[in-house]
């Protein structure tokens, strides 16, 4: 059996999946005051990948990291409950750009010399699906992108990866980074012990000076905007009507 | 003068449709190249295919028998090599792409941009984020290499007809071993268009309420030449395959045509049909999203009503 040196799961906090953003009406930034924030949800399923690998006893420790401010700590705390050991957060109030996140990410796995980590394919907010691929560049090791399946043996990850033209089965050696697919699992309900629990778990801070991580902004943003909008359509009442509208726009 | 470099996607004998939209992208700027470059173990066929492409000035063929499959931590180290000689690498926002763009660019030191809608200039760039609620315009230090994924969805494929020179080059970078290939395991199509390239699309739903309902999908999408797709709930619900699911998180498409069927459209979704050219919905419920994005809606049970359609069609 595989036994995995320790799971670190980076989780980011991102306005909740069900919250409909819009940018702000002067086109500063989005509108984001006292919206709902969560943990990204392909970072929960991370996380859950994460404990039921420690629950096969695969591994002795999981533990979840965040970079951000120290509102941050809510979702480690709901990352904690969820069943995490133990905490990290890097504390910094910057816009970090995926370069600067993945360099963080790797001074962390070298310092708690983690074997694996799983995290998010993208975070629902900037979309950027880079950082888990940028962190196995630097870090010198293989990437399993996408993953929807996920199995140990001999110090060898198996990973089904969601790719365009449907499954791929990849092996990777350990050390290594995943990124994961909605459907690598369901995560799980927290119970309200777990997150009384929590409070007690060690949750640690550090600054990305302590790390040796110098933040570079390589990408200026000039400008934030609404999409374009669609104009609005028309309703037909039934399959006749329907055909004939199809037909009036040449698309049948 | 920018000089692009864009990696093409293809799986061995076929060069896939993304990467002539990179090179509309590539196009739509001023450059003095838009060179491909094919990796793969034998890469004679694809790179005519790409040296095709109108606007292609050349090709670089890297032949080598660990190229057989595209592997992200195979093909990184060779394009970053190549990438000296240009101010842009460029690749699709397909999973191809998606997986080894931000591996090239961190063996370069520099960040990726993901999803390029629009070249404002050389160095200034669109895309979109919150699941294309928002649109920024970031611009690139014209210092480093720009690295970027191309939104495909936003790009026709140039057109084929040239013939670009076509040059070999030895691969001499050290690759490594720690990723192999094992095998894809594909068990959608059924001699159906390409999901991504279609110009037709039909979507089924939660609506659709069984794997053996999909059928009626099916049904219509053969009844119109169409690609078959899913929503999300569709595809969690094991109704379809995970390569059928569009949205955010799965395929984003531009079809001319786009019929949802049964779909009651999350945001989710609506980001990856959003560039289609006439939207369809058919739904029984009224209020569904969808109904408000879409050209044409029909509040219906689908089961009655895609049946219809595909006997009206037939007229």
């Amino acid at each position: 059996m595989t036994v995995i040196d320790r799971i670190l799961v980076p989780i980011k906090r991102v306005v909740d999946a069900n919250v409909r953003v819009r940018v702000k009406p002067d086109g500063s930034g989005m509108a984001l005051d006292g919206v709902k924030m969560s943990i990204n949800p392909f970072d929960e399923i991370a996380l859950e990948e994460a404990l039921r690998i420690r629950e096969r006893g695969e591994t002795g420790e999981v533990v979840v990291v965040s970079i951000g401010s120290q509102v941050c700590t809510q979702q480690l705390r709901a990352g904690l409950a969820m069943g995490a050991d133990r905490a990290i957060l890097v504390e910094s109030d910057l816009e970090l750009e995926p370069l600067t996140v993945a360099r963080t990410l790797k001074a962390v796995v070298e310092r708690e010399n983690s074997e694996l980590v799983i995290l998010d394919k993208q975070a629902i907010d900037g979309d950027n699906n880079q950082t888990g691929q940028m962190l196995a560049t630097l870090w010198g090791r293989p990437q399993a992108c996408f993953s929807s399946h996920l199995r140990f043996s001999n110090g060898v990850a198996t990973a089904m990866r969601e790719v365009d033209a449907g499954m791929e089965v990849i092996e990777v050696d350990l050390p290594a980074v995943v990124t994961t697919d909605l459907r690598l699992n369901e995560p799980r309900y927290t119970k309200l012990p777990d997150i009384l629990k929590a409070k007690k778990k060690p949750l640690e801070t550090l600054s990305l000076a302590e790390l040796g991580i110098e933040p570079e902004v390589q990408f200026r943003v000039l400008g934030i905007e609404p999409p374009p909008q669609r104009a609005s359509g028309v309703r037909v009442n039934d399959v006749a009507e329907l055909v004939q509208a199809l037909r009036q726009k040449g698309v049948v | 003068m920018a000089r692009v470099l864009i990696v093409a996607e293809h799986d061995g004998a076929t060069l896939n449709a993304s990467t002539a939209k990179c090179v509309s992208c590539a196009a739509s700027f001023e450059s003095s190249a838009i060179d491909v470059a094919v990796l793969a173990d034998d890469g004679a066929g694809v790179a005519a295919q790409a040296a095709a492409i109108d606007g292609v000035t050349g090709v670089v063929r890297l032949d080598h028998p660990a190229n057989r499959y595209a592997v992200a931590a195979v093909a990184a180290p060779q394009i970053a090599e190549l990438a000296a000689d240009y101010t842009h690498v460029f690749g699709p926002s397909t999973t191809f792409g998606k997986d080894l763009m931000p591996r090239i660019a961190a063996l370069l030191g520099v960040g990726q941009l993901s999803d390029i809608m629009s070249a404002e200039t050389p160095w200034r760039f669109k895309r979109p984020i919150y699941a294309g609620n928002a649109i920024l315009t970031v611009e690139a230090s014209q210092d480093r290499p720009v690295v970027a994924t191309v939104r495909t969805a936003s790009y026709q494929a140039a057109e084929s007809g040239a013939a670009a020179p076509i040059t070999e080059r030895a691969v001499e970078t050290e690759l490594p071993s720690h990723t192999r290939y094992v095998e894809l395991r594909s068990d959608s199509g059924g001699g159906r268009p390409d999901l991504q390239t279609a110009s037709r699309v039909i979507s089924g739903g939660r609506g659709v309420g069984s794997k053996e309902n999909f059928e009626i999908i099916d049904g219509l999408a053969d009844a119109l030449g169409a690609a078959v797709g899913a929503s999300r709930a569709a595809v969690d619900a094991g109704y379809a395959g995970n390569d059928l699911q569009v949205g955010q998180t799965g395929k984003i498409i531009a079809p001319d045509l786009y019929i949802a069927v049964g779909i009651s459209g999350a945001i989710q979704h609506l980001t990856g049909i959003k560039d289609a050219g006439v939207i369809v919905a058919i739904n029984k419920d009224a209020e569904a999203p969808l109904f408000e994005i879409a050209d044409i809606g029909l509040v219906a049970d689908l089961f009655t009503a895609v049946p219809e359609l595909v006997e009206a069609l037939k007229t």
